[in-house]
């Protein structure tokens, strides 16, 4: 369980940003429009010391630029100054939600290891403790179980606390607390008591980061009654998730991945949140449906690009909600295309693809022309040789032969 | 295998080359450790350098605690008898005459350990051993008889133990007679500990424990009838009935639970007292100083939870008390046979508090170190471990066929029923007569029937309740085909949606 993040390289791939049009009289932003992939590639490398380096010459930083074609122009003009909002990357989009959310509520406050005076492991929550103070953002013992149930004891007698596993893989050591009292509570109560906190931590495939260090335990939780699981795959859903999540009543755990934190993006200035249950759209099409979510996002819309060029219209979403489906958003797409495809980073046993399938199956099975695919993780602890750790991982190329069988 | 004479207490406190040791023979039950020098070392900034003295249990008539550091120098312990047991029985007296354990391998290996470590132990850390009941002599030697309890007092705490015990027999029956199901974990012989604790907390004060909560409930003021109903599973039960016996919330009585695996709780109860702490420090209530209580066994206490809320309880001083209840056996394991270091007690020095051992079966005793506890946990001084040695007289749960245990050990504890001694210490010491205490038998004999009446013709949970809790905010459901959020659905109000 000691975690020694040594210069973890996340490269990140291309930015990528939604189109900024909003409603302005509402708070909540569903992007429902097309984003185009812009030319430059825009990424860094922070090290877990804290120093960005802005040209980064790792070769696997290389291998994420595909041949990028911008189907669309952008809607805003060339230079970026004049734009709205401003550019974060993910970790720092996630600190901004927090920041706020601990603005606005005093109740909330964080807890975990590392998270105070050393600013979080991947930054997360830097300067929060110099400016929160050390008992809103507290640095805990290593006791994972204890400290998830502290925070969930907290929860239930009035505070708002954001429960951040260092890796997601050490929160196996809470899942007692986590399933016993995090989703049951508030049931066997009678309703008594809520738990208003929010897990969160990264996890996911990194770079040769080892077995352990690369877990997806996504397709642990979520099984567990009472809780809701979301993942975030962008700076804008980031923070709009993390802001819901806080704002939300029920327990929450926030899937944030090991390889997006460096992702830049520019945001809007105001104040908005991510509906938790919903999808998101990310590239409208017509011939095939691919769900998906976190980093796999990434590699589908980069096999899109391919798939563009070979004449397929994908479309793709995001489905962010890992528990509970938004049916309504997958339903409408299945309804269109007829065909679905499935790309995520679980394992193929259990996963959420696994349950995505059976609920697609119980609820459109009348609208498929063909079974559903599910390309997922193998099932496979994470080997450290880089050439394989990447075939234990969907690529892009998987995802186009997919396509291509699915779409025949 | 029988637990006679293996208490560790009795051992260290035998050890023959220690002369200090020698003249507490008979104190074994109440045993202070203070642990001034280590506490000085583990203290860490930036929660407070302030730094907790040594404990003793204060007492009423002002002596201070130098005063009390020389009065217990080795000198002055005698071998006087406890308030309670003033004709103490031939057992009691002289802890050694216990017939002798049949396993002899357990036995000797533990004794000779106990006594050499333990040893090591109190010369290493220079604590004063102190004797809670010998404080409480020398406090009622001193002046004119001044008694432990006011009458009120002594009735309030009379009246609680015997609902708790009157409460628990009625749970029996109606087991037995199909009312209520699966596992029933019952409290008979420790509602000393009970009583003793919950009655001097306020009701914005936390309390959290674990399946063997049904009293802890009552003392702490839920209602029996709300509490027989969630036994029978109906609605009107205090977590409408889908809690059931392991899990007893009530948030107007600050009941944080009713947990069925062990250890569980103990993270809550140093959240809860993380809550008190946040008030006062970060938000500005000045005057919070709420106070948890966490109950447990002495399976619990060699589970990594314990250990681990132990450290970060003391580490920010929560304003939390630890409270043991070491009734020896965990199901059919006894806790010798689980433990490398019996004495639970010792336990709380090693994480920079104080570990207080006392005797569970006697609620005035309980009552006075629960005072100090949770005086110092008020004012803001950290957390205390608290052992109480306490017995429950039935099995561990109603399917439990107790088989395990010596019947010598359980006639040694129900000689030493909580309730009985209390009665006899009202009327020795004429703070109540018998037909008052008579009257408050029969009382309670009316509230428990009525709560099973109540339970009774109270209805069971309609379908519809069944999805109505799982979510606090259920759009947790989400979204379903048709666009609309599920619990919009109403099949969801009815109960008979599929989630």
């Amino acid at each position: 369980m000691a975690a020694i993040f040594q210069g973890v390289g996340a490269a990140a791939p291309l930015s990528s940003s939604p189109s900024n049009s909003f409603d302005s009289n509402k708070s909540v932003f569903s992007p429902r429009r097309s984003f185009s992939v812009r030319k430059r590639a825009s990424f860094a490398v922070v090290r877990s010391d804290g120093i960005v380096n802005l040209n980064p010459k790792g070769r696997s930083a290389q291998r994420l630029i595909s041949n990028a074609v911008a189907t669309k122009a952008d809607s805003p003009a060339a230079s970026s100054s004049s734009k709205p909002g401003h550019e974060l990357l993910l970790f720092e989009a996630l600190q901004e939600g927090l920041e706020e959310e601990m603005e606005r509520d005093p109740r909330v406050c964080v807890m975990g290891e590392d998270v105070g005076h050393y600013g979080g492991s991947y930054k997360v929550t830097k300067g929060l403790a110099k400016r929160f103070g050390d008992l809103r953002v507290l640095d805990t013992p290593i006791a994972e179980n204890s400290f998830t149930g502290m925070g969930i004891g907290a929860a239930m007698t009035g505070l708002r606390p954001v429960i951040e596993g260092m890796n997601m893989g050490f929160l196996l050591l809470a899942f007692n607390q986590i399933s016993n009292n995090c989703g049951m509570l508030h049931y066997t109560s009678g309703g008594q008591f809520t738990i208003p906190v929010v897990i969160r931590g990264p996890g996911g495939v990194g770079r040769q980061l080892g077995a352990e260090h690369s877990q997806r335990l996504e397709s642990y939780f979520q099984s567990i009654p009472g809780i809701q699981m979301v993942a975030c795959s962008t700076p804008y859903n980031a923070k709009g998730l993390m802001k819901a999540a806080i704002r939300s009543e029920n327990p929450v755990i926030l899937f944030e991945h090991v390889l997006l934190y460096n992702l830049k993006e520019r945001l809007p200035d105001e104040d908005y949140i991510c509906n938790l249950e919903e999808a998101e759209m990310v590239r409208p099409g017509e011939h095939v449906t691919i769900l998906t979510y976190s980093r796999m996002r990434y590699h589908v819309m980069q096999a899109a690009k391919t798939l563009v060029n070979k004449g397929y219209d994908p479309e793709v979403i995001d489905i962010r909600s890992l528990k509970p489906f938004d049916l309504h958003t997958i339903g409408n797409s299945v309804k269109k295309t007829h065909r679905v495809l499935i790309v995520e980073e679980c394992m193929r046993t259990g996963g959420i693809g696994a349950s995505l399938t059976a609920a697609i199956t119980e609820n459109f099975n009348d609208y498929l022309d063909a079974p559903i695919m599910c390309l997922s993780s193998q099932d496979v602890p994470t080997p450290y040789a880089g050439t394989l750790e990447e075939v234990t991982v969907v690529q892009p190329a998987q995802i186009v032969t997919a396509v291509e069988q699915i779409c025949q | 295998m029988g637990r006679m004479g293996f208490s560790p207490k009795h051992a260290c406190l035998t050890d023959e080359k220690d002369p200090n040791r020698q003249k507490i023979t008979n104190l074994t039950s109440c045993l202070l450790v203070s642990c001034q020098l280590n506490l000085h070392c583990e203290v860490r900034p930036p929660f407070s350098s302030k730094f907790p003295l040594p404990f003793f249990p204060s007492l009423p008539i002002g002596t201070k605690a130098t005063k009390m550091s020389t009065a217990f120098s080795a000198a002055n312990f005698s071998t006087q008898s406890f308030p309670l047991n003033h004709t103490s029985t031939t057992s009691h007296d002289s802890p050694l005459v216990f017939a002798k354990p049949t396993s002899q391998f357990l036995r000797s290996t533990r004794k000779l350990r106990l006594s050499s470590s333990s040893k090591l132990n109190l010369n290493r850390r220079s604590g004063t051993v102190v004797a809670v009941s010998d404080v409480v002599k020398q406090k009622k030697s001193k002046s004119t008889p001044t008694l432990l309890i006011t009458k009120e007092e002594g009735l309030e705490l009379y009246e609680d133990m015997v609902l708790g015990r009157a409460f628990e027999d009625m749970c029996a029956q109606m087991y037995y007679r199909g009312k209520m199901f699966g596992f029933v974990h019952l409290y008979n012989g420790q509602e000393a500990v009970s009583t003793g604790f919950i009655k001097l907390l306020k009701q914005q004060d936390s309390v959290v424990s674990t399946y063997r909560d049904h009293v802890h409930a009552l003392s702490k003021g839920v209602p029996a009838r709300a509490v027989m109903s969630e036994l029978f599973g109906k609605t009107t039960g205090c977590c409408r009935g889908q809690g059931g016996s392991m899990h007893m919330f009530s948030r107007e009585h600050n009941l944080l639970g009713g947990f069925a695996f062990i250890g569980e709780g103990i993270p809550v109860a140093t959240g809860a007292a993380f809550t008190s702490k946040y008030k006062r420090e970060v938000l500005k209530e000045a005057d919070c100083d709420h106070v948890t209580l966490a109950f447990f066994g002495d399976g619990t206490c060699n589970n990594g939870q314990f250990f681990e809320c132990l450290n970060m309880a003391a580490l920010w001083k929560l304003p939390i008390v630890f409270v043991v209840e070491n009734n020896l056996w965990a199901i059919g394991m006894s806790h010798l046979r689980s433990t490398s270091d019996p004495q639970i007690y010792k336990k709380g020095p090693a994480f920079g508090m104080p570990g207080i051992h006392v005797d569970g079966m006697d609620v005035l005793k309980v009552r006075e170190v629960a005072k100090e506890a949770i005086g110092r946990a008020r004012r803001g001084e950290g957390p205390t471990l608290v052992e109480c040695e306490t017995y429950r007289f039935r099995g561990h749960s109603l399917a439990d066929p107790d088989e395990l245990r010596d019947p010598a050990e359980k006639a040694h504890y129900a000689a030493r029923d909580p309730i009985t001694a209390l009665k006899k210490y009202l009327t020795e010491n004429n703070l109540a007569s018998d037909a008052e205490l008579k009257a408050i038998d029969k009382k309670i004999d009316e509230v428990v029937e009525d709560a099973v009446e109540f339970a009774d013709e109270s209805p069971v949970p309609p379908r519809s309740q069944l999805l109505e809790n799982v979510f606090a905010d259920p759009k947790g459901f989400g979204i379903g085909p048709d666009g609309r959020y599920r619990c919009e659905d109403p099949k969801f109000t009815e109960g008979t949606a599929h989630v």
